[in-house]
């Protein structure tokens, strides 16, 4: 491999953007295809099909064995509300090599403290989103767990137009319900609104907030992991 | 800490601008119950320190040995480890898998 084709590979995902390296494996030419110039390429369908599928691969072209490197963005998970449960999902989702972000404008729950290690935004999301948390984007994770309306439904509105692979929202099938429907008010689709996971985290019966941060996360990689033909990381 | 493949490419760059030789090892199929997936990577240096991994462990000293080879020759290999190869039961793919490597030194 080239220097520069390494260089180029890792500029796109500090960059965040997807891109795909292609490799072939019988003369070890190499290039670097970004995700907006795959529309354009010779391979466009394949490398199309490779993206939206996350996987790497080999692939075989006019009797030439190709190897594809999808390497997509590192994912981010922003967490909606410096809560109880967010001092145990934290450094959780640290572990698993997700990238955290905690947003709360209540300069109460948002303290160092609390926080110890974990990128703490003190602002309200909408003011947060673009300016101190990097814009939310496919390759990211949204959970909610303020309980309030006011500071968790503008950043479920942010991802659910960022198309985040992974939207959660704390609260009750009552709750849910009410913000279903102010979600459908403020113009979403059902089937947009419904790509929202509530009650959040899988059901394994957990209680305590360590327990539910485990749900959660599981339950995102769940969703990070599973075949899919959507494009998502 | 672990390393991940974002680790591993950031290392291989700045491995190879520190003027190191280097090769970076990809896993491209495996079969069987492979303990890493396709596009796993390990980088190696020319003294042998690497990073990642692209068998959880059981081939690694082979592939590390064949990056250093391709560092030493400057050219790419796929190399393949699996229970139908000696070698391959030498250095000790145990869980039954099979998995093919790209090896390639980075110029």
């Amino acid at each position: 491999m080239q220097l520069d084709v390494l260089t180029r590979l890792n500029a796109e995902r500090v960059a965040r953007r997807a891109a795909i390296l292609v490799t072939d494996l019988d003369g070890g030419a190499q290039r670097v295809v970004c995700e907006a110039d795959i529309a354009a390429d010779p391979l466009a369908d394949l490398l199309a099909r490779r993206l939206a599928s996350g996987r790497s691969g080999i692939a075989e072209v006019e009797g030439r064995q190709l190897f594809l490197t999808v390497q997509a963005p590192p994912v981010r998970l922003v967490i909606v509300g410096a809560v109880h449960i967010s001092q145990a999902l934290g450094p959780m989702a640290t572990a698993l090599d997700l990238a955290v972000t905690v947003i709360d404008p209540r300069t109460a729950f948002a303290t160092p403290e609390r926080f110890p290690g974990i990128d703490l935004v003190g602002a309200w999301p909408d003011e947060a989103l673009g300016a101190a948390v990097p814009v939310l984007d496919r390759y990211c994770a949204v959970a909610a767990l303020t309980h309030d309306p006011k500071i968790d439904d503008p950043a479920l509105a942010a991802a659910l137009r960022a198309e985040c692979f992974y939207i959660g929202a704390l609260g009750s099938k009552k709750t849910h319900a009410a913000r279903v429907a102010r979600l459908a008010a403020a113009g979403f689709a059902p089937e947009a609104i419904g790509r929202i996971a509530a009650p959040i985290g899988l059901n394994i019966g957990a209680i305590s907030p360590a327990e539910i941060a485990v749900s959660i996360l599981a339950e995102i990689v769940a969703v990070l992991r599973a075949p899919r033909d959507r494009a998502a990381p | 800490m672990l390393s991940t493949e974002t680790d591993i490419l950031s290392a291989a760059e700045a491995w190879r601008r520190a003027g190191r030789g280097v090769a970076l090892a990809t896993v491209i199929e495996t079969w069987g119950s492979a303990p890493r997936p396709v596009g796993s990577h390990l980088v190696v240096d020319g003294e042998g320190n690497f990073l990642g991994s692209v068998s959880g462990g059981c081939v690694e000293g082979a592939v590390i040995t064949e990056g250093i080879e391709a560092i030493a020759d400057g050219r790419a290999r796929v190399v393949e480890f699996g229970v139908a190869d000696e070698t391959a039961w030498r250095v000790g793919l145990s869980c039954g898998g099979r998995i093919r490597v790209y090896v390639e030194p980075i110029t």
